[in-house]
């Protein structure tokens, strides 16, 4: 038996500056002690699964999972021109951010258009935004927000003090209000999707809780400090919120038609190409970086897409397999199984027109994958079409 | 963990082979690899009467993970295939000694085949080794 290379979101990305110990967040002891498979993930030993990826992928969608991700990097920027710095630095506008704790998606770009990382940003106040970037890219997006934040005076501080718990479900809300303290649970209870909140945690602890997350369903995204971690897990867990790995991760926002840094987009790769243009303002008279070389590629012509596939015959789309359309060739990015359908579910970047039922080539045999409308899956239910 | 059942042979690829009364070979892969792979979601089976070769990839099982190539431990005919697995390839992490069979070879040369196969114990210091 000989295995397939892994899929990215299994295998150590390609950091150059990724360093040579692996990292440990400070759940690394409650994951092995719930019997949990390890893998290295960007140079962080984190949790694959529990025991079966597709029963925690289920729970997360029926009721209520959560993930370490404390191996992502949380960054605050202070200072009066931080908002200036913003709209230089991101492809979105940071000028949609009108009310304290509401957040953005955006990519952040290279002056080839190229995507350097996707990120979350917060706005807390004039002088105070957060962000939330990946961890297999966080020595070079340190180093970039870095360089440009100086112009602006901005200080850029890394958050190596704060933990993050993502719970996610349909009962996942519910489950982390319950351990609120009073006051706090009425504010948190009041949040719309893409705002946060400061929140007093159970023993006081001071949580940053977002309603945001990875997976498609509803949930907060909770940011508590590394010394209160273990104890919030633990709150949870008796809660009835279900440990679930990166595997499930993986799996929740493929479905959910979420890009993943490194596979679907990377430096080389623009938001044309990638399927976010949606995360792309071209407001007037904002320069940001990257902007002339997307407004150049849009007027020429943007030559390759990204669409979702699904595969109705049995097998497994995989990414770095070639996908064959009338237009020419393309290759999947993300793909895998989805558990909610049955059925194999991919990212493929295919040439621009490419509709219809296009071929995918697994171990040298072609097998018809249908071009779909994504997200595959919404609030727990199959899309139609899919 | 299963129990290495003690009537089994192994390849260092973790496929096993047990030796049937009739002289037929059947053919699965281990729980320790099962586990390694996790969740099983496909599995591609050789044909009935197809002629495989020892060492040579004749199925292929997929988890959430990856695609695995799985290897004959013997050479011969393929007499039998588990045509349960397709649609319940989850069998192989339930049970991979027993339900989770793959297939059945009637082997070209059984004794002089089998000899170069593992015993449960040389498999069970393999699979200690790969953990640490």
């Amino acid at each position: 038996m000989t295995q397939h290379p892994l899929p990215a979101i299994m295998r150590a990305p390609n950091s150059a500056c990724r360093s040579i110990m692996t990292q440990k967040t400070v759940l690394n002891e409650t994951h092995r002690a719930l019997g949990a498979k390890m893998v290295d993930f960007g140079g962080w030993d984190m949790p694959l699964n529990y025991g079966s990826q597709i029963e925690e992928h289920h729970l997360v969608r029926r009721d209520a999972g959560m993930f370490d991700v404390s191996h992502m990097t949380v960054v605050d920027l202070h200072g009066p021109r931080t908002r200036e710095f913003l709209r230089h630095l991101l492809a979105n506008s940071v000028d949609k951010l009108k009310v304290s704790g509401k957040a953005l998606y955006s990519c952040m770009l290279n002056e080839n258009g190229g995507v350097i990382d996707d990120l979350i940003v917060y706005f807390l106040t004039e002088d105070f935004f957060r962000v939330v970037v990946n961890a297999a890219t966080r020595d070079k997006d340190l180093a970039w927000i870095e360089k440009q934040a100086a112009a602006f005076g901005v200080k850029v501080t890394e958050r190596a003090d704060l933990s993050m718990i993502a719970v996610q479900g349909p009962n996942a809300r519910e489950k982390v209000l319950s351990l609120l303290a009073p006051d706090a649970r009425a504010k948190a209870a009041k949040i719309g999707k893409f705002v946060a909140v400061e929140a007093e945690g159970p023993d006081s602890m001071k949580l940053f809780v977002a309603r945001t997350g990875y997976t498609g369903e509803d949930g907060f995204e909770i940011i508590v400090p590394e010394k209160d971690a273990v104890s919030l897990w633990n709150r949870l867990k008796d809660a009835g919120v279900a440990p679930a790995g990166l595997g499930a991760r993986d799996t929740l926002r493929l479905e959910a038609g979420m890009n993943l840094y490194g596979q679907d987009m990377d430096e080389a790769i623009t938001p044309w190409e990638a399927g976010l243009a949606w995360t792309v303002s071209l407001d007037e008279g904002r320069d940001f970086i990257g902007r002339p070389a997307l407004e150049k590629q849009k007027h020429e012509g943007v030559a390759r897409v990204l669409v979702g596939l699904v595969m109705d015959d049995k097998g497994v789309l995989r990414h770095g397999q070639r996908v064959v359309a009338p237009g020419g060739e393309g290759e999947i990015l993300s793909g895998g199984f989805s558990p909610t359908l049955g059925k194999s579910i991919a990212f493929a970047r295919v040439p621009a027109g490419a509709a219809g039922t296009l071929q995918a080539d697994i171990r040298g045999k072609l097998v018809p994958v249908r071009v779909v409308k994504y997200p595959f899956v919404r609030d727990g239910k199959p899309q139609d079409g899919v | 963990m299963q129990e290495i059942p003690g009537d089994l042979k192994f390849m260092k690829s973790h496929e096993w082979a047990r030796v049937e009364d009739k002289g037929t070979v059947t053919v699965g892969i281990s729980d320790h690899a099962q586990g390694q792979l996790g969740d099983l979601v496909y599995v591609e089976l050789p044909s009935i009467g197809d002629h495989v070769q020892a060492g040579n990839a004749c199925a292929v099982v997929e988890s959430v993970k990856a695609a695995s190539d799985v290897y004959a431990p013997v050479s011969g005919e393929i007499v039998a295939i588990n045509e349960a697995l397709p649609d319940k390839p989850e069998t192989i992490n339930e049970d991979a000694f027993g339900e989770g069979w793959i297939f059945v070879v009637k082997p070209d040369n059984l004794a002089e085949e089998m000899e170069g196969l593992l015993d449960p114990d040389a498999y069970a210091e393999l699979i200690e080794n790969e953990e640490h």
